[in-house]
Parts: structure tokens; sequence; C-alpha cells
């Protein structure tokens, strides 16, 4: 079948960023509800470890819909890796090679360097810094922000929201800052 | 909140402000969850087959060496733009007639020091809070400790929201 071949290979930007933007108006008619991701991690607290902050404290069972939601993005990531998986490899600039190989990245096989996102490096210095200092930074800055990229980026800027155009040149700029000031630092230390 | 009918109490020492707030005013059956089940699942084969989930993807974007990203993220805003708009000048209803809610954002210092923050944190994982759900889908399974990890971040800032500048 041809088509599945089409689908199969990297979806361009201009399919692709098109239905991430249906999903605002989809969520907004299926069910009145406001496109957001982050907001899944303080229901999952709020479920969870309540611990009796204010912050925690709402029906959490009302946003069922949102840890759903999260639960469908994760069965997708499967899905479409498990069946609609590239045959070839990731095609990455190459000006971006050069650079992360100068760095000490090796791999450039999947979607992910396994330089770093090895099952070993869990307990590891690398998994220290890549996933518990970067997850945390992930989950303390977006909800001190209020919102992630599809929050801020996506539905607050689709709603022409100034606050959330703050938020998202500022998400920019704290990426532009880890990559170019900090990483060079970071992979010295491996 | 609009939600009439709670069985459980609740004592909020302020109003739930929910970023991505369920507006719908009739109660859902567990059934109905399906539907974002289903819109969940489109949007993490996106995320996978756009390469969006890609460690590699962020690095290219931060960059500047691929239009990629700004291409996904500029086109996923012009849409959900003209779509938010459609909505508002025609008065489109939802699927059971209510009126679609919005919400103004305030702005909040917490925008700027959060979200350079999660800037930080963004070029490090290589990912967005949805992404990360896509990634361990994907069998990334080291990025478990990752999603653990920012559930402990929000339950931290929940638990210092008082003493943080908001």
């Amino acid at each position: 079948m041809e088509i599945i071949e089409l689908i199969k290979k990297p979806w361009p930007w201009y399919v692709a960023g098109p239905l991430i933007g249906l999903t605002v108006p989809t969520l907004l008619l299926i069910g009145n509800k406001s496109f957001g991701i982050s907001s899944s991690l303080r229901h999952i607290c709020a479920a969870c470890m309540p611990a009796n902050i204010s912050f925690f404290k709402y029906d959490w069972k009302k946003e069922t819909w949102n840890l759903v939601f999260v639960l469908g993005v994760l069965i997708g990531g499967f899905l479409a890796t498990t069946f609609l998986a590239n045959p070839d490899s990731i095609v990455i600039s190459e000006s971006t090679i050069s650079d992360l190989k100068a760095l000490g990245i090796q791999d450039f096989s999947g979607l992910m360097p396994a330089d770093i996102f090895a099952t070993a490096n869990i307990l590891s210095l690398k998994g220290l810094i890549f996933f518990v200092m970067g997850g945390f930074m992930v989950g303390f800055g977006t909800r001190w922000a209020g919102g992630c990229t599809s929050g801020h980026a996506i539905m607050g800027l689709s709603n022409l929201q100034v606050p959330s155009l703050i938020a998202t040149c500022c998400f920019m700029v704290g990426g532009f800052a880890m990559t170019h000031l900090l990483m060079p630092f970071i992979f010295k230390l491996f | 909140m609009t939600n009439s009918q709670d069985t459980i109490t609740y004592t909020p020492v302020e109003e739930f402000v929910c970023d991505s707030p369920n507006d719908m005013k009739k109660s859902e059956s567990v059934l109905s969850n399906l539907k974002y089940l289903i819109v969940g699942i489109m949007f993490g084969i996106v995320f996978v087959k756009a390469e969006i989930i890609s460690w590699f993807r962020i690095q290219e974007m931060f960059r500047l060496h691929s239009f990629h990203m700004y291409g996904v993220i500029g086109s996923a805003v012009v849409v959900g733009m003209l779509s938010v708009f459609l909505i508002k000048k025609f008065n489109i209803k939802t699927i059971s007639g209510e009126t679609v809610q919005f919400h103004p954002k305030k702005f909040q210092r917490g925008q700027i020091y959060g979200g350079l923050i999660f800037g930080l944190g963004w070029a490090i994982t290589g990912a967005c809070p949805g992404p990360l759900f896509a990634q361990i889908g994907s069998g990334f399974v080291a990025v478990l400790v990752t999603l653990l990890s920012a559930i402990a971040g929000t339950w931290v800032y929940g638990y210092f929201r008082d003493r943080l500048p908001n």
C-alpha cells in the first residue's frame, strides 16, 4: 500500500502543525475543553499526593479528561512507533550533527541519542542532569509559568493572550540559554 | 466554578484556576472520555511522525539549524488562531450546544521566571510535557524518570507557591 509507505515517512511541518492547531477547536467543540498538557502533571499531584497543599485541593476528577488525553498521547506514541515507524534513519541538519559531535554525541540513528537516553544512564550523572534536573525544571517551570508549549504557545496565542506571548518568548530564551551557554559546560562533565 | 453537582465537598483556599479547564456544564459519562482518548492518540501519533518528540529536533530549533519546529509551532498557532476567531465570530456551539468558554490570562511574573526555567528544561530534556508522554509510549523507558521528576517539580512548585513571586 502506497499510502502506508507515505504515512511512515516523517511528516512535514505543514502537515503536523495544522493538525496540532486543529486540536484547539476539536477540544473546545467536543467538550468545552481548553487545550493544555502540563495541567495533567498538577492533576496527578492532586490525585496522588495533595498533602493538604491548597494548590492541589480541587476537584481533579472533573479534569479527568486531561489525564485521559495524555494517556492517549502515550498510546499514540506507542502506536506510531510500533506500526508507523520510519524505516530510514532520522535526517538531522549537518550543522546540528557537527555541533553535537563536538559535544560528544555519537549516536544519530534514532529520534533520541542513545548517548543520553539509554536506560543504563538512569543512575548516572547524565541521568541526574538530563532526566532528574531536566524533568524537574519542566514541571516546576511550566507550573510557575501557568502552562507549557500547548497551553501558552498554542492555546494562549490562538486566543491572542499577551501573557502567553511573554511566556512563549521566555520558553525560547531559556532554551537558547541552555543550548548555547550551559550545554557546553554540562557536556564537559562526562 | 461551573460544576453544580459536586458530590464531594472541597474547601479551596482560593478559586481553582486551571490552565486547561473543563468548562462543560453538563456532566459527562465515563464513556465520553473516549473522545479525549482518541484526540490524544491522534496527537501522540502526530508528535512521533513529525519527530517533535526528538531531542535532535529541539536541538536544531535552538541552534537555528532547521525551520521544522518553527514551522510546526507557527502553523499550529495560525490554525488555532483562525479556529478561535471563527468560533467567536460565528458563536459556534459545542456538540452539546454550550457556548465555548475562553479564558483571558492575567500577566504574572511567574510567566517570566517559570517560562525561563521551563525553557532550560525543554532544551536539556528535548521535551515539553506533551512529548514526554509520547516519548514514553515510543519506548524510551528512561523518560519515565523525567516524567516523575516533572511531577515532583510540579508538586514542589505547589508547596512553595505562596513564597514565590507570582
